[in-house]
């Protein structure tokens, strides 16, 4: 199955030229990225050893990777045995027929759905849109890209890319007068026409942070209370969690509680963490009649078989978005896929399936200045990964490409070659001047830069000759 | 007690900043450092193995693991490299080169080298100073490069050097200035947007003076400011502390 591409534009230059000159998506993203980068400095800081923390959460993630299938299976066991039912899905197709069979089943008009990057990657509004479902989102973020009709543009900020004017002027489709871009009004407005739509909804769709094996939990992070109401008004709670998404028990659940919120937003805790074990007890007064697990593949096996594995201890905190040098140039949207950012660029060629998809591209969008790996709060390398994609898309380059590099690495690895084409590179200069930055190669360097000049003697030559 | 040194200039150094190489020299001679040119080597692979070209990257990194393991033979103690991103490749990725590769024998020679090789400002840090009155005062601004900060750790030492000869460093943020090898050429626009933040935040702080440790990144930044025509100067850090010694 593959993730369909959310950008019709099928080069990632392309893409990025349009982001870098918005400079008003600039200023946003600048804004966003440096007060969550304070925030997590903050965060982490409270931490005695922040380093020592780091080290357990990736040994807890590899523990979990080391086991997954054994694990998998527990906490199917332990929902089922809490009265609620489990979907294995092997794919996007498999989820979304699943989600389409319980919908029709209740024969559900309206769906109110908590923010899931997983229900993103698996297409799932579009298709129970078109069973003449009506699927709200009700994270804020989210919800304003709904109205907007756009993409998420940041894993767990997906309205990251809107400045608070042009919130407004999206939520102004669904508002009956005027509204005023004050953020708090704005929330207000949002709060009502939400809550209206909870009280009618006939499902509630959530996704999973972490699934705890040893009881059968499904524990859900949030901050605005969407995620409480979406799971336990609604009469049917879907929650669709990735594959990689279990921890083994509640001492595991612990430490990555506290790194989860810490790397996201900078916060110790959120406003709300729900741990849901199957549906409403006969004697309990909330909660939904109905729990669904799905528990989603779609290319995890393979990426767990794959020298990329570690790319699944990923916990979507979006640290490695916040710190990204080249995400704060171009924003979420200009990725192309659901997932963005350092993260995105490791992930969507593998979840994209088709080797030679445009998603493979995604791995040029890295100056592999490593700041992701340094923020990722689980270790994982992601600058080395992102490495590894080009080495596997190599073999995929223009026969001039590959040319050119069997070129250079013939004239520079013998030295006499070396130092004659340290002096070719200084006669072109002097024979071509300005006219050098025309060359193919150069031209990609000289629009918007000068182009460094060839030393008059290479620093070989003058060393031998004696210059000290 | 004269230390024999290796220089290997590396090939931005050879090709376009031959200053820094004699700078490095003159540095590390007022050191007590007897110094030699690393004859034998050329490059060290990275513009190849950052874009994903293994095979042409060993194929080069091969001849410059030799030149080193001769400049060692011959008795030199150290290898020092101007320059924080080859350094890295030599000590961080070049045992994962040969081996991708399959060379394995190559992955192991690498490792027995890595020891040997230091950053300047890193090698600096373990010698004594120059010596003689401290009556330079400059401020400069500090350009970190990301794979001398997060792969090799050196954080203070670049600073520290440049302290000790007496500028007044202020540090630069730790945010990459968009060169990345062929990432600079293949996403032009976003690598140019890159720069001039890194160059509007020199100038927000008052910065006229930019060193840093690694000729690519000093290229990127310089290219970008003479294209703007902004008041700053670029100087590699070696340069920095030869300006101040004489």
């Amino acid at each position: 199955m593959t993730t369909q591409p959310i950008s019709r534009t099928p080069d990632l230059r392309d893409r990025t030229v349009t982001a870098v000159v918005d400079e008003r998506l600039g200023r946003a993203l600048a804004n966003a990225a440096d007060t969550f980068e304070e925030r997590r400095g903050v965060a982490r800081a409270a931490f005695a050893d922040a380093d020592a923390v780091r080290t357990l959460a990736r040994s807890i993630r590899a523990d979990v990777m080391s086991r997954l299938p054994q694990l998998l299976e527990q906490l199917a066991d332990n929902v089922l045995a809490a009265g609620a039912y489990v979907c294995w899905a092997p794919d996007a197709q498999a989820a979304r027929d699943y989600v389409r069979d319980v919908a029709r089943r209740r024969g559900a008009k309206h769906i109110v759905k908590g923010k899931s990057m997983l229900s993103e990657e698996i297409d799932l509004n579009p298709a129970l849109e078109s069973d003449g479902i009506e699927v709200t989102e009700t994270d804020l973020g989210e919800w304003i890209i709904q109205v907007a009709n756009e993409t998420p543009s940041h894993i767990i900020v997906p309205a990251i890319h809107r400045d608070r004017g042009q919130i407004r002027d999206a939520l102004r489709r669904v508002a009956d007068g005027e509204l005023s871009d004050v953020p708090e009004e704005l929330a207000a407005f949002a709060r009502t026409k939400l809550r209206a739509k909870f009280l009618e909804a006939d499902i509630g769709i959530t996704g999973v942070n972490f699934g705890v094996a040893s009881t059968g939990t499904c524990v859900l992070v949030t901050n605005e209370g969407n995620g409480r109401l979406s799971s336990s008004v609604p009469p049917v709670h879907i929650a669709l969690m990735g594959a990689e998404r279990v921890v083994a028990d509640w001492d595991q659940l612990d430490v990555m509680l506290s790194l989860l919120p810490r790397s996201a937003t900078g916060q110790a805790v959120t406003t709300y963490v729900s741990a849901m074990t199957g549906p409403r007890r006969g004697d309990e007064r909330d909660g939904p009649d109905e729990f669904h697990l799905v528990i989603v593949d779609n290319g995890r096996s393979d990426i767990a078989a794959s020298e990329f594995a570690e790319m699944l201890s990923c916990i979507r905190c979006g640290a490695c978005l916040n710190v990204c040098p080249v995400y704060r140039q171009i924003g979420g949207h200009a990725y192309g896929w659901v997932y963005s950012g350092p993260m995105g660029a490791v992930l969507t060629p593998l979840l994209a399936h088709d080797e030679y998809s445009t998603a493979t591209q995604l791995a040029d969008a890295s100056s592999l200045c490593g700041a992701c790996w340094e923020a990722c709060p689980v270790g994982i390398p992601l600058q080395d990964m992102l490495l590894a994609q080009r080495r596997r898309n190599s073999a995929h380059v223009r026969p001039s490409e590959k040319t050119a590099w069997q070129a250079w690495a013939a004239t520079w690895s013998r030295t006499g070659t070396y130092w004659a084409s340290l002096r070719a590179g200084t006669v072109a200069q002097r024979l071509l001047g300005p006219r050098l930055a025309r060359l193919p190669g150069a031209r990609n360097w000289a629009a918007g830069r000068a182009l460094p000049k060839a030393a008059e003697v290479s620093f070989r030559d003058a060393w031998r000759r004696g210059e000290r | 007690m004269t230390k024999k040194v290796a220089l290997f200039p590396t090939c931005i150094v050879d090709a376009v900043a031959p200053e820094v190489g004699f700078a490095a020299a003159r540095v590390l001679a007022r050191r007590g450092c007897d110094v030699e040119v690393a004859e034998r080597t050329t490059c060290c692979g990275q513009p190849a193995w950052n874009a994903g070209h293994a095979e042409p990257a060993a194929v080069v990194a091969r001849t410059t693991l030799a030149g080193i393991e001769a400049a060692l033979a011959e008795g030199a103690e150290a290898v020092v490299v101007p320059a924080g991103s080859c350094t890295t490749m030599i000590r961080v990725f070049w045992p994962e080169l040969f081996s991708v590769v399959g060379q394995h024998d190559a992955a192991r020679r690498a490792e027995a080298v890595a020891p040997k090789v230091f950053e300047l400002s890193e090698f600096l840090s373990g010698s004594t100073d120059a010596g003689g009155a401290r009556t330079f005062s400059e401020r400069v601004r500090y350009h970190p490069s990301c794979h001398m900060l997060r792969e090799l750790g050196l954080r203070d030492e670049p600073c520290d050097a440049l302290a000790a000869c007496g500028y007044t460093v202020d540090r630069g943020p730790e945010r990459c200035c968009g060169f990345g090898g062929l990432f600079s050429v293949k996403l032009p626009e976003t690598s140019i947007a890159m720069a001039d933040e890194v160059l509007d935040a020199a100038l927000d702080a008052g910065a006229t003076d930019v060193v840093a440790a690694d000729g690519s990144c000093l290229m990127q930044l310089a290219s970008r400011a003479e294209a703007r025509e902004l008041p700053l100067s670029f100087r590699h850090l070696a340069v920095a502390i030869d300006d101040a010694e004489q």
